[in-house]
């Protein structure tokens, strides 16, 4: 009966063979570590994020009037509504912390190189996708965070266009016109650009093929007879089982964070979001949620307003340019020679550090000048990879996966 | 090959107890959001019993009190009306009230309480598909109903007819008679619509 | 041996170094020269919060609101409907109202300069510490309008209106060219409460503001041991079934 129906569908569509081709018979290196977990949860959490969404949706009200107190009503009132509700806050600060990790392994392991470039283009795409997301997701809470972080921000369109700025706000100030168009990006527009572009990454993936620890193409080597690559193993059950492993080694930390410390010390929800929004005061100090300080901190340590603004925005569109800019002849760290390792070592050491001065107060001495350092050693890492990937003494990369 | 065999086994009960607990998992997860389509508090403590006093409502008058967001009719019938109720059951598909929903004390010819036959207290919302019937209470053409109307309840949506003490007329597209809610007298005059407890 | 330990003294020393940073970095960006004390509470002890709930009712509701909390959520409490109607709704406000506040936002505005903030999710903006003990820093001031200035929140709109139950504090400036930052507040006058049932009082005010800040809290805490428990369950299952899949492989 079940194959009678299968047979059905698959003379109609393509079931058994999407299913052969992209799970079961989709053949990853058998060497995946610990890095290549993040994907995966990277799409949970994109899955998570949507349904808590939809949910949300059913008793936010996106009026300047009512958003903060429809906040604290689904807090408060709404049967599971604070599990709900932070279930989505906190799963907008994990997806940073997955995605973060999972380009972190495509630094790690030259996961953007050829013939990769597209998968990386689209990913950092995503990446761009997510923060804007974000961006007008977090003004919908309506509190002084929200609003004073959303207009600091529509001020850096401002340095570049005024008319743009007014017309990204459609009024004179972050007002109801912004919330209200905001929302219509965080709830429709930008999640459906999101899944696609999921879906193109995950296309353009299985493609090539995966990469590896090793960054060696496992395709080269075939079992002659069946042409099933010999350091290939099938997804399914192999990397499905894995990645089970990984979704409740991550939901522990995900629900530990819900359940015992959804502020996260003010880092996933901040002390002043808890007050509404007030156009006439701005709170002492305010910064961006944590995932943004790093390009923060880029933009508060250059002194000159649209210097600041195009730097900040180099910092990020500047990956895009990563599989042209590495001239390297391996592919992973574990074969590169100690110049790539200490540049990119530097390099995370200056991004974290950043990350960090972006949540400080800019008056502390020791803040700018931190900031400019690493910012100068963020940029020195890009602007210098053609030169020392070249110079970049390699070790000899093994024929077949190791481990 | 008898390895294999026994590793055949085992896995076999890995995937059986990882399904069980995946499955548990996805219910555990499921529950709370469809929990939270559920009235929430503040629609709870909206609908709480409220309270009227029906002491102004003249006989062969009705009041409409708003409760959970619906129409509670309260209906002072006059001894004519009562009496003409008793001479309904041929019309009425279920004269007894056996299928619908009221309390137990108002399963009787007047859908009322014994102390309070006159009063007629009813969600005015038609058991068809949830209009609300426009008062017809007056005899005959009076109402325009035609001359052999009882008086009762019309619904305009769909043409269901009702006595006075909200039974549905045979051959109706609604199917049970109009439902009663839980109440109570607090006294003579005060009446508490949504609870039904015992008077003080 | 020697080389290990003259290590561990290097690494010691670093650490001191950063944390001595760490913490000099976070004390100067709060930028607050007083030591908060730690707030005595106890979010499951019910008779402290139904004290709270009618301290809360008896000395803030006449300026502050907390207009995101109904007077339904008293029944939380342990408390029965008739209970709040009949000791803790002290206006005409019926048991699903809101708890808005009484005093008119702009007659508010004309006597204390800014509008009393709503109070129904402060713990979370201030920290229960905070609140605990800016209620106990107040202290008398000829300098300002209101005869009160505050030690935690300087230049505070708000009088003491707790000094019938606390008393009246002086501040006393400390010795040396610094003295200021050591300056420790006495009791001046004493007030109906002495000084442990004061802290006893804030206290209790300062459990109930935290529960109506988040009311879910506990529910939250006690369904996530429960969620912690099944995690860490399904994920040695995962990882046995994975080992089992993975016998293929190694």
């Amino acid at each position: 009966m079940m194959t009678r129906l299968l047979g059905w569908v698959d003379e109609r569509f393509p079931l058994t063979s999407v299913w052969k081709e992209h799970l079961a018979e989709y053949y990853a290196p058998k060497n995946f570590n610990f890095w290549y977990y993040f994907g995966s949860l990277a799409m949970l959490v994109l899955v998570i994020q949507i349904v808590t969404g939809i949910f949300l949706t059913m008793n936010y009200k996106p009026d300047a009037r009512f958003a903060f107190a429809s906040v604290e009503y689904i807090m408060r009132d709404v049967d599971y509504g604070w599990l709900i509700r932070y279930m989505h806050s906190t799963g907008a600060s994990m997806f940073f912390v997955v995605v973060y990790l999972h380009m972190m392994r495509g630094l790690l392991y030259g996961s953007y190189q050829k013939p990769r470039e597209l998968i990386w283009l689209l990913g950092m795409a995503i990446y761009l996708c997510l923060m804007a997301e974000a961006f007008f997701g977090y003004l919908l809470p309506w509190g002084q965070m929200s609003y004073w972080g959303a207009q600091v921000i529509v001020s850096l369109v401002d340095a570049i266009s005024p008319p743009v700025a007014l017309w990204v706000r459609g009024d004179y100030v972050i007002a109801d016109a912004t919330l209200n168009r905001f929302f219509a990006f965080h709830v429709i527009a930008l999640p459906l650009i999101l899944v696609i572009l999921v879906f193109l990454h995950i296309v353009a993936l299985h493609q090539v093929g995966s990469n590896n620890p090793d960054g060696i193409e496992i395709k080269k080597h075939k079992d002659p007879t069946t042409g099933i690559p010999l350091d290939g193993i099938p997804f399914h059950p192999y990397y499905s089982v894995k990645d089970i492993v990984g979704v409740v080694g991550f939901l522990i930390v995900y629900f530990g964070i819900i359940f015992f410390s959804p502020e996260m010390g003010g880092y996933f929800l901040e002390e002043n979001n808890f007050i509404p929004a007030d156009p006439l005061k701005t709170p002492p100090h305010i910064s961006p949620v944590w995932y943004f300080t790093p390009f923060y901190a880029i933009l508060r340590a250059i002194p000159q307003k649209q210097v600041g603004v195009i730097a900040m925005g180099l910092a990020v569109v500047i990956f895009f340019l990563l599989p042209w800019l590495d001239r390297g002849i391996v592919k992973s760290v574990r074969y590169r020679g100690s110049l790539y390792k200490t540049a990119l070592g530097l390099f995370v050491v200056a991004f974290l550090i950043l990350g960090y001065m972006g949540t400080q107060d800019p008056n502390l001495w020791y803040v700018n000048p931190v900031s400019r350092i690493c910012a100068l050693v963020y940029f020195g890492f890009f602007f210098l990879m053609p030169i020392f990937t070249r110079m970049d003494k390699t070790k000899p990369v093994p024929d077949r996966v190791t481990g | 090959m008898s390895e294999t065999l026994a590793d055949h086994g085992r896995r076999k009960f890995l995937v059986g107890a990882t399904t069980v607990v995946g499955a548990a998992g996805v219910a555990a997860v499921v529950t709370p959001f469809i929990l939270s389509m559920l009235p929430s508090a503040r629609a709870k403590a909206a609908g709480a019993p409220v309270e009227v006093d029906v002491s102004k409502v003249e006989p062969g008058m009705m009041m409409t009190q708003e409760w959970r967001g619906q129409p509670v009719w309260i209906v002072n019938r006059t001894p004519e009306m009562l009496a003409q109720l008793g001479k309904n059951n041929a019309l009425l598909s279920d004269p007894d009230s056996a299928s619908s929903e009221q309390p137990e004390f108002c399963k009787n010819p007047n859908r009322s309480s014994a102390e309070h036959p006159n009063l007629l207290v009813t969600v005015g919302i038609c058991t068809h598909l949830g209009c609300s019937p426009v008062d017809k209470m007056k005899k005959g053409e009076a109402s325009g109903m035609g001359s052999d109307w009882p008086g009762g309840f019309f619904c305009p949506c769909h043409g269901s007819k009702y006595d006075l003490s909200g039974r549905v007329f045979k051959s109706m597209p609604a199917p049970l008679n109009l439902r009663i809610p839980p109440y109570t007298f607090l006294s003579e005059t005060r009446l508490l619509i949504g609870e039904e407890k015992k008077r003080a | 041996m020697m080389k290990l330990s003259t290590w561990n003294q290097r690494i010691a020393r670093w650490v001191a170094v950063g944390l001595v940073l760490l913490t000099q970095s976070i004390a100067s960006a709060n930028s607050l020269a007083v030591k908060l004390d730690h707030a005595p509470i106890d979010p499951t002890d019910t008779a402290s919060l139904q004290r709270g709930a009618q301290h809360f009712m008896n000395y803030c509701m006449n300026c502050h609101g907390a207009q995101f909390a109904r007077f339904d959520l008293l029944t939380r409490l342990g408390l029965t409907e008739e209970q709040v109607k009949k000791n803790l709704i002290l206006t005409d406000a019926k048991i699903a109202d809101y708890m808005t506040v009484v005093l008119n936002p702009k007659d508010a505005k004309a006597w204390f300069g800014v509008p009393p903030p709503d109070l129904s999710v402060e713990t979370r903006v201030r920290g229960s510490d905070w609140i605990y003990t800016y209620l106990r820093s107040f202290y008398r001031d000829d300098n300002r309008e209101s005869g009160w200035n505050n030690r935690v929140f300087p230049g505070v709109a708000m009088p003491n209106v707790l000094y019938e139950l606390q008393g009246e504090q002086e501040l006393k400036p400390g010795e040396g060219p610094e003295g200021q930052h050591h300056a420790s507040l006495i009791l001046a006058k004493p007030g109906k409460m002495s000084p442990q049932e004061f802290d006893r009082f804030t206290a209790d005010l300062v459990n109930y503001l935290e529960f109506m800040a988040e009311p879910a809290r506990e529910t939250r805490i006690h369904i996530g041991y429960f969620a912690m428990i099944f995690l860490v369950i399904a994920f040695f299952v995962a990882r046995a079934l994975k080992h089992e899949y993975w016998k293929d492989v190694h």
